[in-house]
């Protein structure tokens, strides 16, 4: 393994002081013309790039308010310059919201502003020149999306927007990243962002059918491609094949038995996942999204549930009905899509299901508010509901639970580090660093009250979670889903259906 | 010729201004990013964007320095705004007339809290690295223009009527100067020039935000995107 540096880990986040280029060093891979091409992306960088990237800013500030807007009416406060992780773990000032932005809002005074134009010393404009895309390539692949900076701007200025625009300008001008590229390739040819067939699927999901059947003694179905079933269950791929994913994919499994629902996964729409969302492409998304749609009205069911998975929840919550709705095909009584958290929360209030809590006894858990779940969607009719439904879950399944730092969940959660994108080998220095808070405050819970279990509701929280706390001195097996929790806890063939 | 110029100045300013609110508006927003936890309903957000414009609720939670300096600043400014009414308005209007005390104290506040932000700059490390030229030169213009307020209330009288009067009469002048009979007279039209200035740049500055914070998608949306489908135009195909 190279040699990563590993912050150290304080009793208190601390806001460092600054240190210029930290991270400038960090290349994301970039894409080639095998990747690109089957997007209608240019193979490679495009002769004329700069005129080129310049229109494409132009063509997006006329489709996107928020770049607009946001790109005008930054004051420099500065409110922001502590809030991301990436900041905090690199002290590396380009990783300040601020000074992202920064990066495209000087390129914008300079072609689309009068001072940038007249007096670019004055207000800090900027050419868009080979360095000014080099800085972009290099810290556009530093921000995880994660939207943490927008809840603490006194205008909400939202640096996943001018991030997303930049990734597609960048894509545009045939400068990719290969990793999401190369992702949503996979989708659009075999169904799913981890290229996994029809029959490998089939198989899988028989082995764990054996599984909860060798645990349990219970024959728990967990169908593919079935018709007529009355819910779609729309998953992350790595639920099938990756630990601790799995485990909630048994969760969801017992979940439908015990309620009596029927339900189906699809091998053609085997993906929650929609990494349209962190190039920035609107066609790439509503492409994505439509397999999940055509799969729902072919298998003729009536409701879509969609599983742990937390930019996959924000595309399905806030983006699907707009991309390819309406749902009216789908039964009007269940919101569409529903949370698989919803569906359980649902089923526990209506008496269906009887956890046992002693079951994770041995766990003391704590959870990590994933951020697109926490601050782009909702859970139930209340705002909020994504804080307190998994947690609801959580503490009907186990009988020690506890909180992190207020300042570090809920709407103020920290990125796991890897979201956005940046789930990648070759920017594991950037993912090490960026998850220092999350660590500094699950370190202090894990110390005080002896918690031995995050619990989340992220394919790419759990994959990064796993990957990088090791690196910390943490077990890996700290880290799963919610399901997980329900899965040890559910009481199987107790008494069966909906009340 | 002070006359001609504010009515340039003036025109540049509300058109400047109207044209941006007017691209905000037009450019889609074509989907939901409220940041949740959000307001479900159109009166919440309302009341969400009343927080955020008058008691700077987002900012309140990141950084209480620049809250309080900024809440103070604007707060001042617009009481400082109001009782300017009485230069603009015959007959003034009965509520400004016994705010000529507040009027005053507001002044001397809106500059301290313009220096606290301009040493807030100055001194803090990471607010210092972001800062641009411009950051500073607004912020010193808006103090000189406090300033040169001040002035005139606590030293530097100037003849106010007299300028008055004349501004009125000649504003069909290209040329004519209003008098210069003192120290004061001045001291108003550096203040008046300096306002003109600030209302120059406006539309094409960070000062945009005034208009910007309304058409926040983040801020300004319904968190309703299942229950309601959220369309634009270029987005419907
Ligand atoms: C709807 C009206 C307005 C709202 C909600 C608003 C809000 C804000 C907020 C939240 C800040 C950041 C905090 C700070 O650094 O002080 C700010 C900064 C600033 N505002 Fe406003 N503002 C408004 C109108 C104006 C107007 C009319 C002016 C004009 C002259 C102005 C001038 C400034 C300046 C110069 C700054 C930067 C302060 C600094 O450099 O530290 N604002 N505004």
């Amino acid at each position: 393994m190279a040699d990563y540096h590993v912050p150290v880990v304080g009793d208190d986040i601390k806001t460092p002081d600054l240190k210029t280029g930290t991270m400038a060093h960090l290349h994301p891979y970039p894409a080639t013309a095998k990747h690109m091409d089957p997007m209608g992306f240019p193979g490679e960088r495009v002769e004329n790039w700069q005129q080129k990237g310049i229109e494409k800013l132009g063509e997006l500030l006329k489709k996107y308010r928020s770049l607009q807007v946001y790109l005008d009416i930054c004051v420099k406060c500065g409110a922001c310059t502590d809030k991301c992780h990436y900041y905090l773990g690199t002290q590396d000032p380009n990783n300040m919201p601020v000074m992202r932005a920064e990066l495209m809002r000087s390129v914008y005074r300079r072609y689309f502003t009068p001072a940038g134009k007249l007096v670019p010393g004055l207000v800090n404009a900027a050419d868009f020149d080979e360095e000014t895309l080099g800085k972009w390539f290099t810290y556009f692949h530093q921000c995880s999306q994660c939207r943490r900076c927008s809840v603490f701007c006194p205008f909400g200025i939202d640096t996943a927007e001018i991030t997303m625009a930049a990734r597609e300008i960048m894509n545009a001008i045939g400068v990719g990243h290969k990793y999401s590229v190369e992702i949503i390739g996979k989708v659009h040819q075999i169904g799913n962002n981890l290229g996994i067939p029809k029959p490998a699927l089939k198989g899988t999901l028989e082995f764990l059918e054996e599984e909860i059947l060798d645990s349990t003694g219970y024959d728990v179905r967990i169908p593919l491609d079935q018709e007529g079933a009355d819910v779609l269950l729309v998953a992350p791929s790595a639920d099938f094949f990756s630990e601790p994913h799995i485990q909630s994919l048994m969760g969801y499994a017992k979940v439908f038995h015990q309620a009596g629902i029927s339900f189906t996964i699809s091998s053609y729409a085997s993906e929650a996942a929609n990494f349209g969302m962190f190039i920035g492409s609107y066609d790439q998304q509503k492409k994505i999204a439509k397999r999940v749609v055509e799969q729902a009205r072919d298998l003729k069911v009536k409701r879509l549930v969609v599983g742990e998975c937390g930019h996959a929840w924000r595309v399905a919550y806030a983006f699907w009905n707009t991309l390819n709705g309406p749902f009216d095909f789908l039964d009007p009584r269940y919101p569409a899509p529903q949370h698989i958290c919803e569906f359980t929360h649902d089923l526990l209030n209506r008496g269906a299901l009887t956890l046992d809590k002693e079951a994770n006894d041995s766990f003391r858990v704590t959870f990590h508010d994933s951020c697109n779940v926490a601050r782009a969607t909702r859970m139930g009719p209340k705002a909020g509901g994504q804080f307190e439904i998994p947690r609801d879950l959580i503490r009907a399944s186990c009988n020690h639970y506890v909180d992190m730092d207020e300042d570090t969940i809920r709407e103020k959660t920290f990125c796991c580090g890897g979201g956005g994108g940046l789930l990648t080998d070759e920017l594991m220095d950037l993912r090490i660093r960026g998850v220092q808070p999350r660590v500094t405050a699950l370190k202090r819970v894990m110390e005080s009250d002896k918690v031995n279990f995050m619990a989340l509701i992220c394919a790419i929280c759990k994959a990064q979670f796993t990957k990088v706390l090791p690196m910390y001195g943490i077990p890996m097996e700290m880290v799963g889903g919610v399901h997980q929790l329900v899965s040890n806890a559910i009481q199987l063939g107790v008494k069966k259906g909906v009340v | 010729m002070l006359t001609f110029l504010a009515y340039i100045v003036l025109t540049i300013f509300v058109l400047g201004f109207l044209s941006r609110i007017f691209v905000y508006a037009r450019s889609p927003a074509p989907l939901k990013i409220a940041t949740t936890p959000a307001p479900t309903t159109v009166s919440g957000v309302a009341w969400r964007l009343f927080t955020e414009v008058v008691f700077f609720n987002s900012l309140f939670k990141s950084d209480k320095l620049a809250w309080a300096g900024g809440l103070a600043f604007h707060g001042a400014m617009a009481v400082v705004l109001i009782r300017h009414l009485r230069y603009f308005c015959d007959p003034l209007p009965a509520f400004v007339a016994p705010l000529q005390i507040f009027g005053i104290v507001a002044g001397i506040v809106m500059a301290g809290a313009l220096a606290f932000l301009l040493l807030r700059r100055l001194v803090f490390e990471r607010v210092k690295y972001i800062s641009s030229k411009a950051d500073y030169l607004f912020l010193v213009l808006l103090l000189a223009i406090a300033g040169s307020g001040l002035l005139m209330d606590f030293a530097l009288r100037p003849s106010i009527v007299d300028i008055k009067s004349h501004m009125l009469s000649m504003w069909r002048s290209v040329t004519g100067l209003p008098p210069i009979g003192s120290a004061g007279d001045v001291m108003f039209l550096l203040h008046l020039l300096l306002v003109g200035l600030l209302l120059v740049v406006f539309p094409f500055s960070k000062l945009m935000h005034a208009g910007g914070i309304f058409f926040s998608p983040t801020r300004n949306q319904v968190d309703n995107p299942r229950e309601k489908k959220h369309v634009t135009p270029w987005a419907k195909s």
